[in-house]
């Protein structure tokens, strides 16, 4: 199973909640940290990195010697990422999105592949749990390659943990894309809601079942939980505006174990979904998933 | 000579347009007889990406040797200098005055983009 954690905003506690629920499942999963321009699950469950490898996107190499200045190149690439000027070619490496079209359409083989590094995939686990996260490089812009390699890595015997990045651009798409279950967390905020509504779009073009946790409970106003039963979304936990809590995750602390009551919260709020999900086999549902949803 | 000028309308009557890349038009312009052709970019100023670097590619095709335009970004910059084209910054007000200033030798060109890329 695949469940990927979510928000639209930042900043709301989707890193809390999945290292608290990966910890509170403690066997048989894997948190996969797919917010690979700032991952920090490992700050919270500092894990033991035992492998590391560079993820490698192609980029185009031109060879004057060849090349007819014919601009197929340029006529096929939407990003712009090649640009032929009189009789000279100039390429822009970081627009490009390593589809391969350039080299396909070039009458004269006068493109070669050359690698660029992205950023890197660093595995390992905590305990029982196995860990995997990516990080992007920095200069590099392009973090849905990165995201996709650690989705290669998900394990269909174990439960697979997403911790996505937040908003809802490509990066989210390709964190999400193909889950199981989207958990989306939001805070009881005017913000909180925007963003969520955002995110519960986007999710249903993807057609993945999906369920909120609202965090810091307690603050702001009733509009998320009103959004949620007007959608009728499921709201799964709620996790209070506690000081105590607050004082636990500052210190780079897991909830649960600080504050044991709350494993069994998270067990229930895992044993939700796995319902959810489990109804949601049984019953056929109409297949409307990606219906344009492009990612990078 | 050709120059290219970032229009607002089609005719010599209208407004430079501040951008480049997402320009609504650009007017490539003989400067002794003051005859011209329109490039309508509208397709260009939807693009995903790399807006600039395509409107830099269509005007050297039409052979153009200065640009007078608002902003220019670096990936812009990047591919009008492979291309051998001068590029006038800051550009604002009636085609029309722009091209006579031209003439007149009252602009001066930039070495680097005059605004930062963005993603």
């Amino acid at each position: 199973m695949i469940i990927s954690i979510a928000s639209g905003k930042g900043g709301t506690g989707k890193t809390t909640v999945a290292t608290n629920l990966a910890f509170s499942l403690g066997k048989n999963v894997q948190i996969m940290d797919c917010d690979v321009e700032e991952p920090n699950s490992h700050l919270f469950l500092k894990p033991e990195i035992r492998e590391r490898q560079a993820v490698i996107a192609p980029i185009p190499l031109i060879n004057e010697f060849k090349c007819s200045y014919c601009k197929k190149c340029m006529e096929i690439c939407r990003f712009g990422a090649i640009a032929v000027v009189g009789k000279k070619i100039i390429t822009f490496p970081e627009l490009c999105h390593s589809c391969g079209g350039c080299m396909a359409v070039c009458p004269e083989d006068a493109i070669l592949e050359n690698d660029r590094e992205l950023g890197e995939i660093e595995t390992g686990s905590i305990g029982d749990i196995s860990f995997i996260h990516g990080r992007l490089k920095v200069g590099q812009v392009m973090s849905p390659p990165i995201i996709k390699k650690i989705r290669t890595l998900a394990d269909k015997q174990m439960v697979n943990i997403i911790d996505a990045p937040p908003g809802t651009s490509c990066p989210v798409i390709a964190a999400m894309k193909g889950a199981d279950f989207v958990l989306l967390v939001t805070e009881p905020t005017p913000f909180g809601l925007h963003d969520l509504t955002l995110a519960v779009e986007t999710i249903k073009i993807l057609n993945i079942p999906h369920g909120i946790v609202i965090n810091r409970a307690g603050l702001g106003n009733n509009d998320v939980k009103e959004y949620a039963k007007k959608e009728g979304i499921p709201i799964l936990m709620e996790i209070p505006f506690d000081k105590k809590i607050a004082q636990v995750y500052s210190r780079g602390e897991l909830i649960v174990e600080k504050i044991p009551e709350y494993k069994d919260k998270f067990l229930d709020l895992f044993d939700q979904i796995k319902n959810l999900v489990n109804n949601l086999a049984k019953s056929p549902v109409k297949d409307i998933a990606d219906k344009g949803a492009a990612t990078k | 000579m050709k120059i290219a000028i970032t229009s607002k309308g089609r005719d010599l009557d209208s407004e430079v347009d501040p951008r480049f890349g997402r320009a609504a038009f650009i007017l490539i312009i003989e400067t002794d007889t003051i005859e011209f052709e329109v490039i309508d970019n509208s397709k260009n100023a939807n693009s995903f990406k790399g807006a600039g670097i395509q409107a830099a590619a269509s005007i050297s095709d039409k052979n153009a040797k200065v640009l007078l335009t608002g902003f220019c970004g670096p990936n812009a910059f990047k591919t009008l200098d492979a291309a051998n084209i001068k590029v006038v910054s800051d550009v604002a007000g009636n085609i029309r005055d722009v091209i006579n200033n031209f003439n007149e030798g009252k602009f001066s060109f930039i070495n680097a983009a005059n605004v930062a890329g963005h993603w």
